[in-house]
């Protein structure tokens, strides 16, 4: 197991090393390299389901704002890492990096998330797609809980509200695609949406193919 | 950049009035563009040179710094905002003094995406490069493209996409164009977050354009080509 827990609730999920990466000091046979945006529901994951062989080492969540450096990131920590394990897993979809990650995965042989990113594996890849939902903007759990440190403050709203329409102009809603039944969360998302301007909804959706992901990977030999 | 709080343009020579600007841009303050912007025609200045030396020039600080990651997205678009303000002064003062025509480009972001910052952005720089922009928006299916670079007889087409699930339709467009027989008729430029020179080769564009600047200097380019190639031939 993991000992370094980090602390999903925190902008900076886990950056105790020079490249922002959870030491590891598990002895699993398996490493989970993931985004911090997923460790709560990853963690939570494993206690439930007694995964004690998948070690987790998270990438800070932020990088989602840069998806260009994400690949660089992920391969830092599987070469640095890999030899130490049965298998090593990529717990990130494509996540804007137009199938850079995809193809890092492919090198390296290891797998990963195959969606466009976490807002489609957690409803459901199919479904998701089916929606084509173009004006919705969506927040999962993670990003409802960090919206001022992901959204408003790295867009400048807090600085510069008239810069709203340049970003939110051409949508319609904000979506979000709960994995917890919490109403106070919800109730903070529904905050957002007002303060976006946008019509809100709230979907539940669970651990969606997250869970059916890890529960493939962590049955396999 | 700028600090001094009460500065009077006005009082400034025009080197340090346009080096003003540049900070000015940097800082995205509309109303000192403007009125910079006005302080300069005041004096005698072509609206072709104030556009290209000062707001142009200092767009281009602004771009490089961007993609350096020194300034960030709402920095850029406070400084859009602010070249935005000095070219709506200057648009029909450009049209009256007949500045250099460099070539028509048809613009719009693919079909099942709505993000435009980018695409706005490449608009407005290409405008400031003298190149004519017909933006068609957002969420635009392949006729649009081909229907309008047709009756605009435009040389340019640029696609923006911003998902990585919405980048391969600009390979439909140019296949469509292929298919056509009109592919080799418009320079075909791309551009968003998640695309790469690759998929730009693999789709078959003629160039993949990092940013605003460097979409600017690849039309410029390949237009220039495409003009020696038409007089050679």
């Amino acid at each position: 197991m993991t000992t370094a827990i980090p602390d999903p609730d925190r902008a900076d999920v886990v950056t105790p090393d020079a490249d922002g990466v959870s030491p590891l000091e598990g002895g699993g046979r398996v490493l989970l390299v993931a985004c911090g945006a997923l460790a709560h529901e990853i963690l939570h994951l494993k206690r439930i389901n007694g995964w004690d062989h998948l070690d987790l080492a998270c990438l800070p969540a932020i990088l989602h704002n840069r998806p260009d450096r994400i690949p660089d990131a992920v391969h830092a920590v599987v070469t640095r890492n890999s030899s130490e394990y049965d298998r090593v897993c990529v717990v990130y979809a494509d996540c804007g990096t137009g199938g850079a990650l995809q193809r890092l995965c492919d090198r390296l042989g290891v797998e990963m998330i195959r969606a466009p990113h976490c807002y489609a594996f957690f409803e459901g890849v199919d479904s998701f797609i089916e929606r084509d939902e173009m004006t919705a903007f969506y927040l999962t759990d993670f990003l409802v809980r960090q919206f001022d440190a992901f959204v408003w403050r790295p867009l400048g709203l807090d600085r510069h509200p008239e810069l709203h329409d340049a970003y939110f102009g051409h949508y319609e809603a904000l979506v979000y695609l709960a994995q917890s039944e919490d109403p106070a969360l919800t109730q903070q998302a529904a905050d957002h949406a007002q303060r976006l301007g946008l019509r809100f909804e709230r979907r539940k959706t669970g651990y969606g193919e997250l869970a059916t992901t890890l529960e493939q990977w962590a049955s396999q030999d | 950049m700028a600090e001094e709080d009460d500065l009077i343009l006005s009082e400034l020579d025009d080197d340090e009035l346009v080096q003003q600007m540049f900070d000015d841009l940097y800082d995205g303050l509309k109303p000192e563009i403007e009125e910079a912007v006005n302080i300069l025609l005041e004096r005698g200045w072509e609206p072709y040179d104030i556009l290209t030396k000062a707001l142009v020039g200092g767009m281009t600080i602004v771009g490089n710094d961007f993609r350096d990651g020194i300034l960030f997205v709402p920095e850029v678009l406070l400084a859009a905002n602010a070249m935005k303000g000095g070219m709506a002064i200057l648009k029909p003062l450009l049209v009256e003094t007949g500045a250099p025509k460099m070539g028509k480009m048809v613009i719009g972001t693919v079909k099942g995406d709505i993000h435009d910052i980018g695409k706005n952005l490449v608009s407005m720089m290409m405008e400031g490069a003298g190149f004519e922009v017909v933006d068609l928006g957002i969420n635009n299916p392949v006729e649009n493209y081909i229907d309008t670079a047709k009756a605009e007889e435009a040389d340019i087409v640029g696609m923006s996409a911003l998902l990585t699930t919405t980048m391969p339709y600009m390979k439909v467009v140019i296949d469509t164009m292929i298919e056509q027989g009109i592919r080799d008729d418009y320079i075909v430029l791309v551009g968003g977050a998640p695309l790469n020179e690759e998929f730009g080769k693999a789709i078959g564009a003629d160039a993949y354009c990092r940013d605003a600047a460097v979409a600017v200097e690849t039309a410029k380019l390949l237009v220039a080509r495409k003009h020696n190639r038409m007089s050679a031939g």
